[in-house]
């Protein structure tokens, strides 16, 4: 036997992505390509009130019209007790409303037709009779004495407020806070926006009246909970479900959460006895699905006379919108936001959240982001940044002065956090070199003495990803483990089933390559799949940046232990002792002597043709892996920007990432999660805004107000890297999908301040738009 | 798109459009590239119960210098007039402006004249028009009237034009002696109508301003012709002074309402930033000119 040549798809090895063949010719199978047989199609007529008493629902004229198969109203799902369906954050959501409404866009009725045109026609018929009542659009209005009470619907529920958390020690904060040379405040608004996937959310429920089978094609990040929850709220028998996640056009976040209209289609499928379709069309999608930030936050940090920071405390109000339906962890109230200490050793901290009903549309959901990592990750870099121009200290210094060194890890945070490792210093570094940083410096002050506006943002964020483990976090008592199920044929290739999701992120590539590195079989030999709870094992789904921690975990402990029932097999084929087997990627050989060797290939038939004595046939096996603990990824985002004086208009001239997540496995795949999630966080800085007016309506219901970036608008990124491997993580790996939307948003926006810093200028709140930019400068005395 | 149901007619001649329009006018709809038409029907704002597509008319679609002026049929596309050689010479204000408009998917399809017969007052060429006092030709069984870009524009998606017209040709004076124009637009992305846009066309004699057009975009509620401003100029040498007042008074004439996309006083005074610059680029091109 030839010693192993090139093993194609191992770890560090930027391949092609196996998927993007059918991608790219079309040949992807999204919901909305699902047609089955005698399929109907549903349209929800949606609440054009925030807050509104129903007093009628009138179905007549719309159940006569032509190809119309039955209306239903919240009345109708009352009587199957299914008005009403509970929520992640253990609140309950109304299905369709059969009290008020709560929200603009909220579910009222629903029409199943034989067309989707019929269906909205119909809907357009059904008449509804509202007293309006007056909408609470803010947490400080959710607050106000005598504010309308929301939740009428709740026994006990006497005002708006929905919790209160805290995290760290009030009391050695206050004693620091006391003793501080400096105290530096922000107080900013990190505003709604929504993560708005190209594809919406939708999904076909086709009830088998027969068997009582239930198989509801849905776009989920999380089809195995999903499955889960629908038991919980149907009552059908867990075995009669079956949810199947096609490949789905992104995610974000949003196609966590169960939304009434899997509910509805469900039930009218079970009702009717065929399938129903329900897609969501853009303007449905971005005002009734899962939201993103919407919090209200103010940081003070305590520091001495050098800029060592002493103490950090922080309050944050959230608004929830009409029903508390975070998807997050039920340990954590306002998420993990309490790792607000970010990249830094503050030696205390204290953080408090309060948390509001309003009326505005519910569930938010972790936009590209672990569990509101996003928010705090923003608020303590802003903070810092400002404190270094409060401080006249140059803000890389600043940081450098505070971070927290290699050799504290692993690192417990004054909130109660343990980051597992990282070297902020030297991801630092790099960025400020690779950006040319002192002579820049130079440059903007050369620029400003010339009149020009330019400004250079820092932001060295710290990430927390890759949850669980199980005990600390769990989603409605599910824990957050993952599974990987790893399936070796008789030809020596694979099938891996794990239950994670992609919406684009690549798992069928990424996870190919830990087989290969770990079993030896090529990753073009290894199929992925993923979504089919009939045939995936159980897993918490994809968000979070979650996958490769916990499903990336579980495949590499599968592969390994298959590798070592293939060690036996080969020993009994080679006639060796185990002990006296070398792993060499791929094949097995005997030490000292590399020619008796069985490849991986030959080891695989042998498990069906030829195994030792006693032995099971087949190779095989499962594993659900617990993480000990989560993944930190850390890194130093830098942005220069120039200003136009005459609009406000703020042109983004350079952006240097230097991202640390540990081990890569694809970096080509790594380098376009960055990529996004950098493009994201320019349009969340800049761009993406869901408001509302004061009656409630929201404003960026579609794609001309709910700006997303083109490639036209998004600058040009120039990426970095530091490695610094997980412990814990068997392959080293830590997620990245969501590192730039998470550190970003601060860059971008600390170089707006930074630029406006000569005028006074401390907080401008996302997005920073060129009107905003233009009132600053104007109250500056500065014009054109 | 799920609109609701409506009739559909695409005459092979003007004759038997202006016919179908005689007689359903009031209950019809033309439609030329659809890029405004037919997201209000998707969205179920618009539901005519006729739609009449001229898109297949005949010889409609030409940019032709012809006596005093350079005619734009009813189907020269955004992308057409961004490419046309003729315009180039004869207007290149307009192409300018052509290459603000939305992306190349809707440039492609729409049309110059069917965004005037929409009248957004965030609509580009509206301005365009005022900018250079251009006319609009429209036809109906009646026969044809020759209008006024600025008498053509009553209001927020409202015209001149009676259910029974279609607009064949759009007419933009050629300039005698030494002319240039600029357009300048503050849009939040590509895609996106003007937060606040300005076209500025100024003929010089000698060095003094021989006329002036200046059009404001989204800042009202239609395309308004800024006429103190441009009557400041007339006679003058363009100083900075002079452009500056320029522009003060275009500022002045503005009448923005507070929105997403900014404060009146904000939208106002880019309105005073652009006519500036506009004034300063659009005289700095006419210089260029070889007389
Ligand atoms: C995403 C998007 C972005 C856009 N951005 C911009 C922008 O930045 N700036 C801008 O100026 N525009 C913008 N538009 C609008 C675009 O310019 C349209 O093409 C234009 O407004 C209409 O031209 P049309 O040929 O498509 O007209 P249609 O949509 O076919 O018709 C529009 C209206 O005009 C009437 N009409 C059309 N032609 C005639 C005719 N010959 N005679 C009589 N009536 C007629 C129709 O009945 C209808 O009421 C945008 C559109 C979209 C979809």
């Amino acid at each position: 036997m030839a010693t192993q040549t090139h093993m194609h798809g191992r770890i560090g090895e930027s391949i092609k992505r196996k998927e993007d063949g059918r991608f790219i010719r079309g040949k992807g199978n999204y919901l909305d390509d699902i047609e089955l047989p005698g399929m109907l199609h549903m349209a929800i007529l949606r609440s054009p009130h925030a807050h509104a008493r129903i007093k009628s629902v009138d179905t007549a004229a719309a159940s006569g019209m032509p190809g119309v198969i039955a209306v239903v109203t919240g009345e109708l799902m009352a009587q199957h007790k299914l008005a009403w369906m509970p929520t992640l954050s253990y609140d309950t959501q109304a299905v369709l409303a059969t009290d008020k409404v709560r929200f603009q866009g909220q579910e009222v009725a629903a029409v199943i037709a034989d067309t989707k045109y019929q269906a909205e026609d119909a809907r357009d018929a059904i008449v509804v009779e509202y007293d309006v009542l007056p909408a609470v659009t803010s947490p400080q209005q959710a607050k106000e004495a005598g504010a309308t009470l929301i939740r009428d619907d709740k026994e006990n529920q006497k005002d708006n407020h929905i919790y209160h958390w805290e995290a760290g020690d009030q009391a050695t904060t206050q004693a620091a806070f006391a003793k501080a040379d400096k105290v530096v405040r922000l107080h900013t608004f990190y505003p709604r926006c929504h993560p708005a996937p190209l594809e919406t959310c939708g999904c076909i429920a086709d009830v088998n009246g027969a068997t009582g089978k239930a198989t509801v094609y849905m776009t989920s990040q999380a089809p195995h909970a999903i499955r889960t929850v629908f038991a919980l709220v149907t009552g059908l028998p867990e075995q009669n479900i079956r949810v199947i996640s096609p490949d789905i056009g992104g995610g974000f976040g949003n196609k966590v959460p169960v939304y009434p209209g899997y509910v509805v289609a469900t039930a009218a499928s079970l009702l009717i006895g065929r399938p129903v379709k329900w897609v969501e069309d853009r303007s449905e999608n971005l005002i009734s699905t899962g939201f993103a930030r919407d919090f209200h936050m103010t940081g003070d940090l305590a520091l001495d006379k050098n800029g060592k920071m002493l103490a950090l405390r922080v309050h944050l109000d959230s608004d929830n919108g009409a029903f508390f339906a975070d998807a997050q962890p039920t340990k954590f109230k306002a998420g993990l936001f309490h790792i607000v200490t970010g990249s830094y050793d503050i030696p205390t901290a204290h953080v408090t959240a309060d948390g509001y009903y309003t009326n505005k549309a519910p569930g938010g959901v972790a936009y590209r982001c672990s569990f509101r990592v996003t928010e705090a990750s923003y608020l303590i870099e802003r903070l810092v940044s400002n404190a270094a121009i409060e401080l006249g200290m140059d803000q890389a210094e600043l940081r450098m002065k505070n971070f927290i060194q290699p050799e504290q890890f692993p690192y417990r945070s004054a909130t109660g956090w343990v980051y597992d490792s990282g070297d902020y210093p030297k991801a630092m570094n790099v960025a400020l070199e690779q950006l040319g940083y002192a002579e820049l410096r130079k440059d903007v002050g050369a620029r400003r003495q010339k009149g020009e506006v330019t400004g250079i943002g820092v932001a060295s964020f710290t990430e927390v990803v890759g949850a669980g483990h199980g005990a600390d976090f769990d989603i409605l008592g599910l824990r957050m483990f993952d599974s990987a199920e790893l399936r070796v044929h008789p030809t020596g290739k694979a099938l891996l089933r794990m239950g994670t999701k992609s919406q684009g992120q690549g798992h069928e590539t990424t996870f190919a390559q830990i087989v290969t590195e770990e079993l030896g079989i090529p990753a073009a030999d290894v199929a992925v799949e993923e979504g089919d709870t009939d045939t995936a094992p159980y897993g918490l789904g994809t968000y979070a940046s979650r996958s490769t921690p916990v499903a990336g975990a579980a495949t590499a402990m599968v592969a390994r232990k298959l590798r070592e029932k293939a060690r036996t097999i080969a020993a009994h084929l080679l006639e060796a002792a185990e002990e006296d087997l070398e792993w060499d990627t791929g094949r097995f050989y005997v030490k000292g002597s590399p020619d008796k060797a069985k490849t991986i290939q030959e080891i695989a038939f042998a498990a069906y043709t030829n195994v030792p004595e006693g032995m099971e046939a087949g190779l095989e096996g499962v594993h659900y892996y617990d993480p000990p603990n989560m993944t930190y990824p850390f890194g130093t985002y830098a942005v220069v920007v120039d200003v136009d004086k005459g609009t406000g208009q703020v042109k983004v001239r350079r952006v240097v990432a230097v991202d640390d997540c540990g081990v890569r496995i694809n970096p080509m795949i790594v380098e376009g999660q960055i990529h996004g999630g950098l493009a994201e966080g320019y349009g969340i800085a800049f761009m993406q805004l869901i408001t509302f007016d004061a009656e409630g309506n929201c404003i960026g219901s579609n794609f001309m107000d709910y700006l997303l970036p083109t490639a036209w608008e998004t600058p040009q990124f120039e990426l970095g890297e530091t490695v610094t491997p997980s412990p814990h993580h068997p392959l080293g790996a830590k997620g990245v999908g969501e590192s730039p939307t998470v550190g970003s948003p601060a860059a971008y926006v600390n170089a707006v301040i930074d630029a406006l810093s000569p005028y006074g200028v401390t907080n401008i709140d996302m997005p920073v738009t060129s009107d905003k930019v233009w009132a600053a400068l104007r109250a500056a005395g500065v014009t054109e | 798109m799920f609109p609701a149901a409506f009739d559909y007619r695409a005459p092979a001649s003007l004759q038997e459009a202006l016919s179908i329009l005689k007689e359903r006018g009031d209950d019809a709809k033309v439609m030329a590239g659809g890029q405004s038409l037919i997201p209000l029907l998707k969205l179920r704002f618009a539901r005519p119960e006729l739609v009449v597509d001229i898109g297949r008319l005949p010889s409609m679609n030409n940019v032709m210098r012809r006596g005093g002026h350079t005619a734009i049929g009813a189907l020269v596309r955004h992308v057409d007039v961004e490419n046309s050689k003729e315009l180039a010479s004869s207007a290149p204000m307009m192409v300018e402006a052509a290459r603000w408009i939305s992306d190349p998917l809707v440039r492609n399809r729409g049309t110059l004249a069917g965004s005037v017969c929409h009248a957004d007052p965030a609509g580009d060429w509206g301005s365009v028009m005022l900018a250079f006092g251009a006319e609009i030709v429209a036809r109906s069984l009646s026969g044809e009237r020759v209008l006024r870009a600025d008498e053509f524009f009553e209001g927020p998606f409202a015209t001149v034009l009676k259910p029974d017209e279609v607009v064949t040709e759009v007419r933009i004076p050629l300039a005698n002696g030494r002319a240039g124009g600029a357009y300048l637009k503050l849009e939040r992305k590509v895609g996106d109508f003007a937060t606040v846009a300005v076209a500025v066309q100024v003929q010089l004699e000698g060095e003094k301003v021989s006329r002036a057009g200046i059009g404001l975009t989204a800042v009202g509620p239609r395309n308004i012709k800024a006429t103190d401003a441009e009557r400041s100029l007339m006679g003058q040498e363009p100083t900075d002074r002079v452009i500056a007042e320029a522009a003060r008074l275009a500022a002045e004439a503005a009448e923005p309402k507070d929105d997403v996309r900014g404060s009146a006083a904000y939208k106002k005074d880019v309105v005073r930033v652009f006519v500036q610059r506009g004034l300063k680029t659009a005289i700095g091109r006419a210089r260029e000119v070889k007389s």
